[in-house]
């Protein structure tokens, strides 16, 4: 095609508008949070991050993304094998239903599960409560809201890999003699562990930074359930420079290991084309 | 079983309490003008932001696919990041440029405006991301074909781009919509969360929770659950229909 004046124009003008666009909606805000954590130097961050209850809020995050990203990868891959590979009643309902936790409200995936876990008229709540496991306002309650809102992150990425790769070799193995279980470790695991890395990454970055179903489910007490997205808030609404500076080291940390693991999926895009 | 576990009995619990008290019970939950109010802006703040988005998301995947220039890299992480971001520091971040010590001069907290800015950061991804590989897809020689038979850019645009972009535009507008009537946190800090004036529908439910009225959240609650079922439906017809004709 070739250029002709207007369309030049029409070209450059697109993209200034664009580059304003995202300039003012994405850019300057973020880059405002940098300069407004590191207003007063690095001193006051490090102090805040002396703090025990700020050390405390992002043990408790990592341990329960941790946890939520295992949940999710061992589950992920078991529910995409079976979205794949078989077909039953009710596959394509299932299908669907996968995405649900990411097109529902955390503060309704907070509610859902008080109403089933919590010890006091929780259906399931009551006995797990008496068998000693208080899930709600605890640990296990935060590992599964963050499970529950990055579970369709892995199985998303896996499902079309699996499409894609076929049974062909799958078959080959079987019928040389290898287990179910051999076949998925020589030859299933190895042809998904790219999407199945990106998709972990991916839950990482969503499990880190969850809020809304936190914060229903945990309580958000200081040094016992309150996670670091909700130390931001409690924080950020307190008055006192020290508090303030606070939230913003916190959000500053949480929004650099955003930023980080987006530049790690970035770079494993082009990954996952040549592996195959 | 995990899933059922995790998911779908929870999701029915709200179903049930929400029906627990009944009918009357349920209608007057979503009738109380409170409720109605928070209904009203989240469905009115919504459409209004995926209509931008579809215009917005449009343009940007356009220049990502088809200019070239340095620092293109550096858009392709930018569109990412609202997704990527935590949505309380979504909430700090557009706070800094848009609160109290704005830059700009302008204090747009616990306004709608905050609201309207809150959901355009976090469904910004929606539309590009759909868009994106349909439009990295389509043939230039359609295109070409268009222009050698006189058709100006604005006739190609509008016959021949515009309705392959159709169903990716249609699908991301459904994502974006329903990611921004389920909106929360970035909103606790933006927002205010005044009653009648910048409360959400999430927020609503949350206020609810905190009051112990489990009922009136779960009657909220329903609503959003129901519509991101149809969201989800929705999505799972279009591309039935895409993969039919591709």
């Amino acid at each position: 095609m070739h250029d002709t004046t207007a369309h030049r124009v029409t070209r450059w003008a697109l993209r200034l508008i664009v580059i304003g666009y995202l300039l003012f909606l994405v850019i300057w805000p973020v880059a405002l949070v940098a300069a407004k954590t590191f207003a007063n130097g690095l001193a006051p961050v490090i102090d805040a991050l002396r703090q025990p209850e700020v050390i405390f809020a992002f043990q408790l995050t990592l341990s329960a993304a941790f946890w939520a990203v295992v949940i999710n990868t061992i589950f992920g891959v078991g529910i995409s094998v079976l979205l794949v590979r078989y077909t039953f009643p009710g596959r394509r309902a299932l299908n669907a239903m996968v995405d649900l936790p990411l097109s529902v409200s955390p503060v309704v995936v907070g509610l859902a599960l008080v109403l089933v876990y919590n010890g006091r008229t929780g259906w399931l709540g009551q006995g797990l409560e008496q068998a000693g496991l208080q899930v709600i306002y605890a640990p296990p309650g935060i590992i599964m809201a963050t499970a529950f809102v990055s579970l369709p992150l892995v199985i998303r990425e896996v499902v079309p890999v699996l499409q894609e790769i076929g049974t062909e070799q799958e078959q080959a193995a079987r019928s040389l003699g290898a287990s179910g279980l051999q076949t998925f470790a020589r030859i299933t695991l190895p042809a998904i562990k790219w999407g199945l890395l990106y998709g972990v990454v991916l839950s990482l970055a969503r499990s880190l930074g969850e809020f809304g179903a936190v914060k229903i489910v945990s309580g958000g007490v200081a040094m016992r359930t309150q996670t670091a997205t909700l130390l931001v808030e409690e924080r950020y609404q307190q008055f006192g420079i020290v508090n303030s500076i606070t939230a913003y080291t916190a959000a500053f940390i949480l929004a650099l290991i955003a930023v980080v693991a987006l530049i790690i999926i970035t770079s494993l895009r082009p990954g996952r084309g040549t592996s195959e | 079983m995990w899933f059922s576990l995790l998911v779908l009995i929870p999701l029915t619990a709200v179903l049930v309490q929400a029906s627990a008290g009944g009918w009357s019970a349920y209608w007057d939950a979503l009738t109380s003008p409170q409720t109605l109010a928070a209904l009203r802006l989240t469905v009115g703040q919504a459409v209004l932001v995926t209509a931008v988005n579809v215009i917005m998301g449009t343009a940007i995947a356009w220049v990502l696919v088809r200019d070239q220039f340095r620092g293109k890299q550096l858009l392709e992480v930018v569109i990412d990041i609202p997704f990527a971001l935590p949505t309380i520091v979504a909430g700090l971040v557009l706070l800094s440029l848009y609160g109290p010590s704005s830059p700009l001069g302008v204090n747009w907290a616990n306004t709608r405006v905050a609201v309207f800015l809150a959901f355009l950061f976090v469904t910004l991804p929606f539309i590009v991301r759909t868009v994106q590989p349909v439009l990295l897809e389509l043939e230039h020689e359609v295109e070409e074909a268009a222009a050698s038979l006189g058709a100006n850019r604005l006739t190609t645009f509008r016959l021949v781009i515009l309705p392959s972009l159709a169903p990716a535009i249609t699908s991301g507008a459904a994502l974006s919509f329903c990611r921004a009537i389920s909106e929360y946190g970035s909103l606790v800090l933006l927002s205010g969360n005044l009653p009648y004036s910048t409360e959400v529908a999430s927020v609503r439910i949350m206020s609810s929770i905190e009051g112990d009225k489990l009922t009136e959240a779960a009657a909220v609650a329903s609503i959003l659950l129901v519509v991101a079922l149809i969201v989800i439906v929705v999505l799972d017809l279009i591309s039935r229909r895409v993969a039919r004709y591709a």
